[in-house]
Formats: C-alpha cells, structure tokens, sequence
C-alpha cells in the first residue's frame, strides 16, 4: 500500500494516471457511438490508416501523433468518399485504406535514416512515458468531446438509431457524419499513446460491451463504459508497473478479464 | 381544393436506374391511400420522394403552404426491419425522436415529454417506457413507431407495412387507430394484405414503375392486371376470384 501511494508521487504516474482519466472519458464515449452505429471497422481502418502519419513524421523529423492526425482525418474522409462517391463497398475501402496506411507507415520508416525509438510506443503504446503537451492534446479532446455530445446528444442518438427518419425530419445528417468521424479519428489518434494502434480498438469495444451487459440505454451506456474502461486502465497501469511487463497490452488484458468474469457473473445470476 | 402534396410528372431512379416513372398523384388532408404492389415496385421508393429522401430525375413534387410552413409535416413509419434490433435506446427516447422542434428550451421539452406519455397511453404500453428497443415484440415495436410517427401531430402519415411482424388482434386495432387519425390527417400506407386494409382505406394507389390510382377501395383481379400491378394474392372470405371486396354499384 506504502509503494501504491508512493507511485503517485512520481511525475510520470501522475500523467500516466491523468491520460488513464482522459482516455477513458473520450473512448467511453466515443467507442459507445462506434458500437451502438456498428462502424468499429472503419475505426478500426482510420487507426492503422494513421501509422502512415506517423512514418512520414518521422521521415521529416516532425511530431508523429501530428502526422497520424492528419492521416486519420484524411482516411476517414477517404473511406466516406470512396463509399458515398466512387461507388466502392464499405468495407474494401476500409481495408484499402487500412492497408494503405500501415503500408507507406513501415516505407517511411524503413527509409528513415537511423533508428526510430519510439515506434514500438506508438504501434502497442506505453502510457508510463506519454509527455505533457500529448497530455494537453488529450485533455483538449475531451472538452470538445464533451461539450459537443452535451450539446448534440439527441440528434447524435437519433441519427445513429434511424438515420434516414433523422434525414426525413430534417437533421443535416451528412453534417454530423462527417463531424463524427472526425471525433473519431481524432479519438483513435491522441488514445495512441495510451494502449497503441494495434490495441485502440479495444479501449472503444471492451468496456461497451461490458456496460451493455447492465444497461441497454445510450445515455448509461456512456457512464458506465467511462467507468469500465477506467477500471482496467488502472488496473492495467498498476499491474503492468509491478510486475514490469508491457502497459497496453496488459490493460486490453486487465479489460477482457474484467468483461470475462462479470458475461459470467451475469451468466449464473 | 388545394392538394397538400401534387406529385406531378415525377421520375425516380437509383444510379440512373429508373424505379418509378412520370407518376402522378394527388394527395388530401382527408386522404387514406392503400399504397400497394409487388415487391420493387417502387412503393417505398415513392414514399422517400415525399419524405424528401430522394430528389426525383424529373418532374416536381408541390406542396402546399400548409406542409411548407410545418418543421416536421410528415409522421413517418419506416420497414421495422431496416430497424438496428440491438441499439442501446429506450422506448421513450424513440418516440421522442419523433419531436425535432428547433428551439429545445424547457417548456417545450416538459410538452414533448407529456405528449410522448399520452401517446404511450393511448396505445396502452406505458408499461414498457424504459424498456430497449430490442425487448419488444413486433406489435410493440410497431405501436412505438406509430407514436413517434405521431409525436409531431403531423399532417400526413407516411406507414410503410406497419403489418409486419405483428399479430392478427394488433392488426385490427392499428387500422381502426388510423382510421379515427384519418380525421385530422391523411394517410398514406404500404401494405402487402391488400385484402385487409381494404375495408379501411378509401382509395387505392397501384405502384409498379407506374402508379395507376384507383378512386374506389374495392379492386378485382382483372383491373390489377389491367394496371399491370400483380400482387401476391391473399383472399380473405369466400370470394376466390377478387382480391378484395367486389364492386357493389
């Protein structure tokens, strides 16, 4: 107990513990919209359609979370023209994308002279070393995220229910499409850090699934996944750090156990 | 008298692909239209047109100033089966949906929730307000798209096979519930039990690639392949060669 409350004196937990907060307020909402509307593939193409930014950042010496924003943002607008425009089905353009990605990712990288440390953070993450201005990032995320789903929340809910009665009543649905899937993306990027792009699209599925064991409401769904995915965060970051093993993928672990026990709690209740 | 909605001239098509054809209709406050024909017809097609979900490659929809000053003129009932069973919302949340006032300020969300209870009552499941959508039985499920259809007191109702997945006794008691509507707005509905909803309909809309509209509720055989609208034919009583109840001039 003593060594437990000793850590938070420690400059790195402290940010650990606060992207850990900020983590799981942006999934937990934003992974309960990707679950309910049932696109978690795209997301799950947007987030390796980023390492592509994050490889040529690291050509050009520049900030690799800037480079996987603006490739996150441009696949998921890709991945709707493609669908909405060009014709393509849905989910071969997310696969097209997808393997886009990840392919200039590991070509960039590849000709980046030298070695590039920080890449097995960004591809499993580490949230023991994220830095203060990618913690400000987070911390900004959330705002946005709150105050739009604050302001927003019933047309989000209607138009991810039924979105052509919402086009019928006269929501400018192709509007908040658009801006949700740039929240998303947005999401999915500045989480990187914390469980990495391999892992991400864990933190946006685990903790939903286990709230939709206990509610069947939007609105709940959203508090209680917050709550789950900040359960296994910590925990996760607390076992990982004792018994030195890697943080992401032991809080994606610490989040299927989690899930595990309660499908079978349930199961004999 | 003024039509709420002239559908004049209007072609529909998806990719270019024409589904319905310089279709023309007229369409009246006291209105109660069967819409009917085989299955892409274009019946559903026809109703996104109205609805405004789907811009027609030629001709015009008029409407009325009586639609154009409503927010939300139309109460619209989509297939049940296009419906996400296992989305996470609430009975309550549903009909509510059906209320897209602009300005969202407290007294007009305390009326919004107070209509939606009435409505709820009215069609006797109060009981299953915060229950999930997916909980519901088809007949539920239909009575809970009714009520969002209706939360806006619309002036026209749109109901594409509000039968599906219901029971005999829900049926009866939907169309006696859309007739006694029937007096405050016009009703515009889909079905495939032609022989059903004719004894509540007043007129009847044939839609295969073309409409013929057919100003009678009763409808033999030989003027359906007369219109070219072959239905599935399911006879009701013992009258095996009409598909709905004969002319009685």
């Amino acid at each position: 107990m003593q060594e437990l409350l000793e850590l938070f004196t420690y400059d790195f937990f402290q940010k650990a513990f606060l992207s850990a907060i900020f983590a799981s307020i942006s999934c937990g909402i934003i992974g309960t919209y990707i679950v309910s509307r049932r696109i978690v593939f795209i997301s799950g193409g947007i987030t390796h359609a980023s390492f592509g930014g994050i490889g040529i950042a690291f050509f050009l010496g520049l900030n690799p979370l800037l480079g996987a924003i603006v490739f996150a943002v441009l696949s998921a607008l890709g991945i709707q023209l493609f669908t909405h425009k060009a014709g393509i089905r849905e989910d071969s353009s997310i696969a097209i994308w997808w393997s886009l990605g990840m392919a200039l990712g590991i070509i960039f990288v590849f000709i980046t002279p030298g070695y590039t440390p920080n890449l097995m953070s960004y591809l499993f993450g580490n949230i023991l070393t994220v830095t203060n201005s990618e913690l400000w990032m987070m911390f900004a995320l959330n705002v946005v995220i709150l105050t739009f789903f604050s302001l927003f929340y019933r047309k989000v809910l209607y138009i991810a229910f039924d979105e052509e009665f919402a086009k019928a009543s006269g929501i400018p649905v192709a509007l908040y499409n658009y801006l949700l899937i740039i929240l998303i993306a947005l999401t999915v990027v500045l989480n990187i850090r914390v469980v990495g792009i391999i892992l991400i699209l864990s933190l946006l599925t685990i903790p939903q699934a286990t709230a939709n064991l206990f509610t069947k409401d939007f609105k709940k769904l959203i508090i209680l996944s917050t709550l789950f995915a900040f359960l296994g965060t910590i925990s996760g970051l607390l076992i990982s750090y004792f018994a030195n093993i890697p943080s992401g993928a032991t809080i994606i672990f610490t989040l299927v156990i989690v899930f595990g026990l309660l499908r079978i709690y349930k199961y004999f209740r | 008298m003024e039509p709420l909605i002239h559908i004049k001239d209007v072609t529909l098509a998806y990719d270019k692909e024409a589904i319905l054809e310089r279709v023309n209709l007229k369409i009246f406050q006291q209105d109660f239209i069967g819409v009917i024909g085989p299955n892409g017809g274009g019946k559903t097609t026809l109703l996104k047109a109205i609805l405004g979900l789907l811009k027609p490659i030629q001709g015009e929809l008029i409407f009325s100033d009586l639609i154009k000053k409503e927010k939300n003129p139309f109460g619209y009932l989509p297939q049940v089966r296009h419906i996400d069973k296992k989305f996470p919302i609430t009975v309550f949340d549903v009909i509510r949906s059906g209320n897209l006032s602009k300005k969202r300020n407290g007294a007009n969300k305390k009326v919004e929730k107070e209509k939606a209870e009435f409505l709820l009552e009215e069609m006797g499941i109060s009981a299953i307000k915060n229950q999930a959508i997916g909980e519901l039985s088809g007949g539920q499920m239909q009575r809970v798209f009714l009520c969002r259809a209706l939360i806006s007191d619309p002036k026209i109702l749109i109901l594409d096979e509000p039968d599906t997945f219901v029971d005999n006794r829900f049926e009866g008691e939907l169309y006696e519930k859309l007739r006694v509507l029937n007096d405050k707005m016009g009703i515009l509905l889909v079905s495939h039990d032609v022989g059903t909803i004719s004894s509540y309909v007043k007129t009847i809309a044939c839609v295969n690639k073309h409409l013929h509209y057919h100003l009678s509720n009763t409808i033999t055989n030989e003027q359906l392949e007369a219109y070219n609208c072959p239905i599935q034919i399911i006879s009701h009583g013992d009258v095996p060669h009409t598909v709905l109840k004969e002319h009685s001039h």
